[in-house]
């Protein structure tokens, strides 16, 4: 007699039904955005609802057909995200539009980049047929993270804008390669620990009651790190370096289950930031902005009027299109945190930040169920990658912690994040359907074929 | 690795609720310190957009919102002009709001707690909110009355003119000259604001400042009341007949070699002249001397009693009037300046009516306001202000007998110019000297009572086209006084 065997359900059904509710959520904010603003709901509603339609029945059918064990929250979340992000931007399109009339949409672009996120998750979950491959690419991927960090110190392909130099441009597009860097890392962190594991937590010397890992089990991944780390700070991403720092540290901390690397991730931040504070002005100028912005309202003036923006949104928020997140220089990006608490208050900014949450926690616990160490690490990786972002850019907004630029993910304008964090989605649910796809029967002798009436060729 | 994973979740909810708590703080308890900032321009967007309540005048606006057909749908007028700018101040989208506009606010913007269930009512009905109304105590006659008296005296006329209802505290008067016109701020095309605001704010006569409120200047003779009042209290006089020190000079031994003149060099009638006298040629020797007698002590307490150091009118910007500067502990000569209202002393318009106010109202100084009712948009009288003690400056003996001396000075002395038939007037003029290279104040401090109606009225002229020598409270700034008087009690 065979032991009965718990097989997860697929609940693609549920999935389904779940995905309605978030495309319901995206085309209403656009129609109340168009209602807000002109009064009208715009006319263009159907477009970008059949827009929205057609790529959550694309998604769904895709994860059906590639994934069918997947994580059945995770999509119809993100989904609602990228619906509200984009109603949002739009909002902000015709709040500038009515000042000036030139200015250039950033909504359509944005929707392109969406479909073009899309395709990524969908790539991924059809190429990736099992993360496990992707650990015999270790190298490769660590290799990747680094030139793409390289990329914008390039000459020529470079850009420079505000201040941080981590674009890349051929023709009239840009990319920001470090969120393309962001998943090599990653799987570059979690398939190096998983083989070092062992020696990194075992064996070594042991000096002041720390166990010290040996050099050559270390070396690799720390050169990697700090090639990284470097290159981050040439190109003035404070938020990247955070991230990366984070990723880094508390993965090291899962894979060799000593506590201990946190004590040291955080002795060395705190170091590493105190010698940023004292050499870098910009960075200065940020924790005095986070300290006391209204002690130079000029040079604050987007933390300021972020926070304005917030306490004008209160608990209930203007409504969509009825705020001013115009008047908060970057509203549509950086700040977009800022504009969603103008316009859908307290509430909905709380509501936002549960999705998020809750997108954390589905990530956990893929980790949490997986069945390979790879997987696991990968997973936890993925998942802290978003919460790390979250919680430095609306930190940054609401004045939590200094500000430091990092995109809020699926929400903010901007081509790399919003591809690039589909693709994270698309490896979190291939990594699911894995975890909760029950193991293959084995069984030699009794084949199926021979209880068939009629063979199917 | 599942025992770090957990962590990690449980690491990642600290981080949420981090965000969670933040974003309360932010969006609830701070957000109405972050709203009433300066340079909100949501706020002001909003407020721009309301149709903001009227301050009134016996029901007729000097400040409303009319219908506007650009985005901010409402534009702020000021009928009158200028005449009532001390009062109302501006209301700016460049540059915020100034006097009742802005201390009245929360009521004229609709965002007053008691108007609370207006704001629910206009929610549910799908109105826009609608603001309060702010009625003032100001008498149109008597404001227009003292405007067209410093008008008359010239162009480039600095003074002002306060005048309150003595047993009330209202004010019925506040008069600035220069002034200027509120509707070039509250305008909504910002280029011109923006070049308006320029002018005003570097036109050296400080065309924005509010004279009767804001303006210390020495108060000259028109002090000597105050030094009269303690001399009184303290019993170094008992009452006007009695005999004081007079004379050409007063000098103080002890090897200092100053002497205090009198204003024109006399020598008051006599070396030992009665105190009514003394008041009524304004003698600086006598009351140097009696300064002198009460002691610094005496005379900051009594000063202080009749507001000096004080800010009462919470509504509009205000400067104390001082006695001293700080607790300086003067000399001989210092005091016996002080005693008539000059060296460090320096006082407001209102400040001084508030002086005469006190007298005429038998010792008792009533705290002024400008502000008589505040209502609702349905009308509903959400405030009436109720007239305060602001203390007992002197006795009800003391008043009388300054009124005595007050009235006096109507009659026979230096301030003639203000006799009204029929009407009880007592007034003290003052000519302050300030620096040498500049014309002297001309001050001019007055009560009127007729039967039950009384009001008290200060004028200060700081410079005007008058020539130096013809400059005295009496002949520039009574005139203007006894108008007012007579607009208020309408004779």
């Amino acid at each position: 007699m065979t032991t009965p065997v718990w097989v997860p359900r697929k609940r693609r059904g549920a999935e389904f039904f779940l995905t309605v509710l978030a495309v319901f959520i995206g085309i209403a904010a656009y129609a109340s955005v168009g209602l807000g603003v002109e009064g009208t709901i715009p006319s263009d509603t159907y477009k970008l609802g059949g827009a929205l339609i057609v790529v959550a029945i694309a998604t769904h059918l895709v994860v059906r057909r590639v994934a069918p064990y997947a994580d059945p929250v995770l999509l119809p979340l993100v989904i609602a995200l990228n619906g509200l992000g984009l109603a949002m931007i739009y909002r902000i399109d015709l709040g500038y539009q009515q000042v000036n009339p030139d200015w250039k949409a950033l909504a359509n672009g944005q929707l392109m980049w969406t479909g073009f996120g899309i395709v990524a998750f969908a790539l991924v979950l059809i190429v990736v047929r099992d993360h496990r491959r992707l650990q015999a690419l270790t190298y490769t991927f660590g290799f990747a993270a680094i030139v793409l960090l390289i990329l914008p110190l390039l000459p020529g392909i470079g850009r420079n804008i505000r201040g941080a130099r981590i674009w890349i441009g051929i023709g009239p597009f840009s990319f920001q390669p470090g969120e393309a860097a962001k998943i090599c890392l990653a799987i570059f962190f979690a398939g190096y620990l998983v083989v070092k594991r062992d020696a990194l937590a075992l064996a070594g010397r042991r000096f002041a009651g720390i166990d010290l890992p040996r050099g050559r089990d270390l070396g690799p991944i720390l050169a990697g790190w700090l090639l990284s780390m470097g290159i981050l700070i040439f190109q003035r991403d404070l938020g990247s370096s955070l991230l990366f720092f984070g990723l880094f540290v508390v993965l090291l901390y899962i894979a060799t289950e000593r506590p201990g690397w946190l004590v040291v991730g955080a002795l060395l931040f705190a170091a590493g930031a105190y010698m940023g504070y004292l050499a870098f002005g910009h960075v200065q100028v940020r924790v005095n902005a986070w300290l006391d912005p209204f002690s130079d309202p000029d040079k604050n003036y987007q933390v300021i009027n972020g926070l304005f923006g917030l306490a004008h949104g209160g608990l209930l928020g203007q409504g969509l299109g009825q705020g001013s997140p115009n008047l908060t220089p970057f509203g549509f990006s950086d700040f977009i945190a800022a504009s969603l608490g103008e316009e859908l208050g307290l509430t909905g900014l709380m509501a936002v930040l549960m999705i998020y949450g809750l997108i954390v926690e589905r990530g956990l616990r893929i980790a949490l169920t997986c069945r390979d160490a790879f997987g696991k690490l990968l997973a936890a990786g993925l998942a802290l990658s978003i919460a790390i972002q979250v919680f430095v850019v609306v930190g940054g907004v609401t004045r939590l912690i200094p500000l430091t630029g990092l995109t809020t993910p699926f929400l903010a304008q901007g081509g790399s994040s919003i591809v690039m964090n589909w693709a994270i989605i698309g490896l979190l649910l291939r990594i699911s359907d894995q975890t909760r796809r029950p193991a293959p029967e084995i069984s030699t002798f009794e084949s199926d074929e021979a209880t068939q009436v009629v063979k199917l060729s | 690795m599942n025992k770090p994973i957990r962590n990690l979740a449980i690491a990642c909810l600290v981080m949420f609720m981090a965000l969670l708590v933040n974003i309360n703080y932010v969006q609830f308890v701070e957000a109405d310190s972050l709203n009433a900032k300066n340079g909100n321009k949501r706020v002001i967007n909003e407020e721009f957009s309301r149709d903001r309540g009227s301050i009134l005048i016996d029901g007729k606006p000097i400040a409303e919102s009319v219908k506007s057909k650009d985005e901010y749908k409402f534009q702020r007028k000021y009928p009158e002009g200028g005449l009532y700018a001390p009062l109302t101040g501006y209301f700016s989208y460049i540059f915020g709001r100034s006097a009742l506009e802005n201390s009245e606010n929360r009521v004229l913007s609709g965002s007053d707690d008691r108007l609370f269930v207006n704001r629910v009512i206009d929610l549910l009905s799908n109105k826009q909110p609608k603001g309060g109304s702010v009625e003032v105590t100001i008498d149109p006659l008597a404001q227009k009355t003292a405007a067209e008296g410093l008008e008359a005296l010239g162009k480039g006329t600095k003074g002002a003119v306060a005048a309150i209802n003595p047993k009330t505290g209202a004010v019925l008067a506040m008069v600035t000259q220069p002034s200027y016109n509120p509707n070039r701020l509250a305008s909504h095309d910002f280029a011109k604001v923006q070049k308006s605001w320029e002018e005003l704010t570097t036109d050296k006569n400080q065309p924005m400042l509010n004279r009767t409120t804001q303006q210390t200047l020495p108060p000259g003779s028109t002090f000597k009341l105050v030094t009269a009042a303690a001399a009184l209290e303290k019993g170094v006089v008992d009452d006007v007949d009695d005999k004081i020190k007079a004379g050409a000079r007063l000098s103080f031994g002890g090897g200092i070699t100053y002497t205090l003149p009198n204003e024109n060099g006399g020598n008051c009638g006599g070396d030992r002249i009665t105190l009514e006298q003394a008041m009524n040629v304004s003698c600086n020797v006598a009351f140097g001397a009696l300064a002198l007698k009460v002691g610094q002590t005496d005379l900051a307490e009594q000063a202080g009693k009749f507001g000096f150091g004080t800010d009462p009118l919470a509504d509009l910007p205000m400067n104390p009037s001082r006695f001293t500067s700080g607790d300086t502990p003067l000399e001989q000569p210092q005091l016996a300046q002080s005693g008539i209202g000059q060296f460090e002393v320096a006082a407001t318009p209102l400040q001084m009516a508030m002086v005469a106010g006190g007298i005429a109202n038998d010792g008792k100084v009533m705290k002024p306001y400008v502000v008589d009712t505040v209502r609702a948009p349905n009308l509903r009288v959400l405030d009436k202000t109720q007239p305060k003690t602001l203390s007992e400056a002197v006795s009800a003996s003391t008043a009388r007998k300054l009124q005595e001396m007050m009235v006096s000075t109507v009659q026979v002395g230096t301030a003639t110019s203000a006799q009204i038939p029929g009407v009880d007037v007592g007034a003290k003029t003052g000519t302050a000297q300030s620096t040498a290279d500049r014309p002297p104040y001309a001050w001019f401090v007055s009560y009127a009572k007729d039967g039950d109606d009384s009001v008290a009225v200060a004028v200060l002229v700081e410079s005007s086209n008058t020539a130096r020598n013809e400059i005295a409270g009496g002949r520039l700034a009574g005139p203007i006084a006894k108008s007012v008087m007579e607009a208020v009690l309408g004779k």
